[in-house]
């Protein structure tokens, strides 16, 4: 039963991950075809994950209504909301054209959906505000180059450092100076970032594929 | 209009407290997304990719959309405590296939195309200013990352290389952070047009 | 109590309220403040120009509601300059929130210049899946969408005859908000077919696309809704995102106000227990 629980899943991710970055490879069909039955299979398990959180966000809320615990009332609205756009996108939106213009399901996502999710990111703004004024401090002058580069590109890529410095020699103007640091020095760090990120990514999927890494399997360690 | 129109003052009133119209948006919108996320994941996924195919006489291969469909099912066992092991044969598929995926695309565009794209001629007399900021590129992703390199004590020529990675990173943060204030009021720009043009209808964007 | 003091302790939601003051009144009394086109996005601009008129284009709207500000202008203009090169475009989404609003500017666009779905243009609507999708993509269009957004078979579709991989296309434009989006295209696509590629991202994103644009993985690149204004400039068309740069100037202007004066006052009150 060991092998069928532990061995066996290991195995099968080792398989997969060594035929998928064969099949970057070796174009010849005996290693292309069974990887793209892999990335087809893979496509349908992923959207049954989407499918197995949303069953968990109406298990978990409707037991938090069933044991009436904190803010239960509007776990009800949630709950009520959810239930209310899987009916009317199963059995109400003309099935595979439910995102057409004039669906009942187009009307839900346009004056529901889009607004409230809109919404909800550019409270942001008001937060990013607030945080300059109260928690942006230049103590340091590694704090004090950040400082420096954020108000050279803050102000240098929106019209009014073009507006600001216009009557500058053009190498002075706010706008050059913020192309450059982002085309140089910046592009460095990132770059160097990137490449560190990347070795990293390599040796993890390696130690994944190897088996060395395995808390995706969740194993019960008792 | 109105009622897309009300659901954004709504959660705009967070700004002035916490409040129960701005919980009853929220709650609202976390119902809304993810009956519309399994709506969607059934009509343009699993629909034409698996459900549609084996119900459909003649499909070539038809064994292959069998298999998909055993492996989504089995995904499912995650409910039952006794079974929830089945969903690792799922697992093992996903996360194959991914690691597969990101080592190689990570290999290709991060590492070589990267290293390949720093090596750039660092003295050309007829063109200094490209000189200039070929040195600055060069010497910047490599001070970056012996600053990520932790496996040598950061003193001395190590320690002063490790300096100078910082700053690039410290110039690299401050352009984030420039970026992210750009996009976050952008965000905001685009709420106040929509109450403007769409709902009031006052000006035209 | 000092003017210091009242400031250090000052209630946030006056900030808040004059933020949102100041992002207000530049959009109901514009500035009109000159936009200057950048590096990048003029190199997107060109790259786009660039592509031989009647191709096939593959555009890849990669974002959801909450980015649209940023990035719907940057979409509407990409559609529109390809529409005018009589470019024929087929277009994928990977992000689940994104698809109504890229089908909207595909739609709303094509029947202003006269275009045909099916012929001229095709939505293929969304997968789920991310990189998988990009590698599947790139294999078999078909194979990975055997319907369109509507649930059309594709087969029934004439611009999907003349092309089922990356072998027929002469551009991928990405618009992205994130994962998966630009990174994951180069990575997966960009490197493995080498297709051309430009990419539209939100400003959050796009300081770390730069290693891509100078090493040639991409062609251009446009930044946040300023990158969006420039490339309006570009096709001389003064839509969503020219008119709100007056207000992301006047804002952010703010907020640098914001920076200097917290730390003015830190510093100041530091001095005076020092």
């Amino acid at each position: 039963m060991d092998l069928l629980k532990r061995h066996i899943p290991i195995y099968l991710t080792a398989t997969v991950g060594i035929l998928t970055i064969l099949s970057f490879f070796i174009p010849h069909p005996l290693v292309a075809t069974p990887a793209g039955w892999l990335l087809d299979w893979a496509i349908v398990t992923v959207a049954s994950g989407y499918v197995l959180g949303a069953a968990n966000v109406l298990k978990v809320n409707g037991e938090d209504v069933i044991k009436q615990k904190a803010d239960w009332p509007y776990k009800i609205v949630l709950l009520v909301s959810m239930i209310a756009m899987l009916i009317v996108g199963f059995f109400m939106s003309g099935g595979t054209h439910f995102l057409d213009e004039g669906t009942k399901f187009t009307w839900a996502y346009n004056n529901l959906y889009v607004p409230m999710q809109a919404t909800m990111f550019s409270l942001l703004a008001f937060f990013i505000a607030s945080a300059a004024f109260r928690a942006f401090r230049i103590r340091t002058v590694d704090a004090g180059l950040l400082a420096i580069a954020a108000l050279i590109v803050m102000i240098g890529r929106v019209p009014v450092g073009q507006w600001l410095t216009k009557s500058l020699p053009e190498w002075a103007q706010l706008p050059v100076w913020a192309g450059w640091l982002l085309e140089w020095p910046q592009n460095a760090a990132k770059r160097g970032i990137a490449i560190g990120a990347g070795l990293g990514v390599m040796a993890t999927g390696l130690r994944i594929i190897l088996g060395i890494e395995r808390n995706y399997m969740r194993e019960d360690k008792s | 209009m109105w009622i897309a129109a009300a659901l954004t003052l709504f959660i705009f009133s967070f700004l002035y407290k916490d409040n129960p119209l701005y919980k009853f948006a929220e709650h609202l919108f976390v119902g809304v997304s993810a009956g519309y996320i399994v709506v969607q994941q059934f009509w343009q996924v699993l629909w034409p990719n698996l459900i549609e195919p084996i119900q459909t006489p003649g499909t070539l291969d038809v064994w292959k959309f069998w298999v998909g469909g055993i492996l989504c099912l089995l995904l499912f066992t995650r409910f039952s405590a006794k079974a929830s092991w089945l969903s690792r044969f799922a697992i093992a598929i996903i996360i194959g296939v991914y690691a597969g995926a990101k080592t190689t695309g990570f290999a290709q565009a991060e590492v070589v195309a990267q290293v390949q794209a720093t090596m750039l001629p660092l003295w050309n007399p007829a063109h200094l200013a490209d000189s200039f900021n070929n040195i600055v590129l060069a010497v910047g992703v490599v001070c970056t990352l012996v600053f990520f390199f932790f496996s040598t004590e950061h003193k001395g020529f190590v320690g002063g290389t490790a300096k100078l990675g910082i700053w690039y990173l410290m110039v690299s943060f401050g352009a984030a952070y420039g970026f992210t204030v750009m996009s976050r009021i952008s965000l905001l720009i685009g709420r106040f047009q929509f109450l403007l043009d769409n709902w009031l209808g006052i000006v035209r964007f | 109590m000092s003017l210091g003091d009242k400031l250090e302790k000052l209630d946030r939601r006056w900030i808040f309220l004059l933020m949102g003051v100041l992002v207000l009144l530049p959009l109901l009394f514009p500035l009109k403040l000159p936009i200057a086109v950048s590096g990048p996005a003029s190199r997107f601009y060109q790259a786009v120009e660039n592509v031989p008129n009647g191709s096939i284009v593959v555009i890849s709207g990669d974002f959801d509601p909450a980015s649209a500000p940023e990035l719907m202008p940057m979409t509407n203009s990409a559609v529109r300059h390809l529409f005018r090169k009589n470019c024929r475009i087929i277009a994928l989404e990977l992000w689940p929130g994104g698809p109504p609003l890229v089908d909207g500017v595909l739609h709303r666009i094509g029947n202003e210049l006269g275009k045909k779905y099916g012929t001229d243009y095709v939505n293929l609507g969304y997968k789920s899946g991310n990189e998988v999708v990009m590698l599947a993509f790139g294999s078999t269009f078909s194979g990975t969408f055997p319907n369109d957004y509507s649930g059309t078979p594709v087969s029934k579709l004439p611009l999907m005859e003349d092309v089922d991989n990356f072998d027929g296309v002469k551009l991928l434009v990405n618009i992205s908000a994130g994962t998966p989006g630009t990174k994951e295209w180069v990575q997966q696509a960009q490197g493995r077919y080498h297709i051309p590629m430009v990419s539209g991202s939100t400003a959050v994103q796009s300081p770390e696309l730069y290693p891509y644009l100078q090493s040639g993985q991409l062609l251009g690149l446009l930044g946040g809704m300023a990158g969006a204004a420039e490339y309006e400039k570009s096709t001389n068309f003064l839509g969503p995102a020219t008119k709100g740069m007056d207000a992301q100037s006047s804002a952010h202007v703010y907020i640098m106000f914001l920076i200097l004066l917290g730390n003015v006052i830190y510093f100041s009150r530091r001095g005076a227990k020092g």
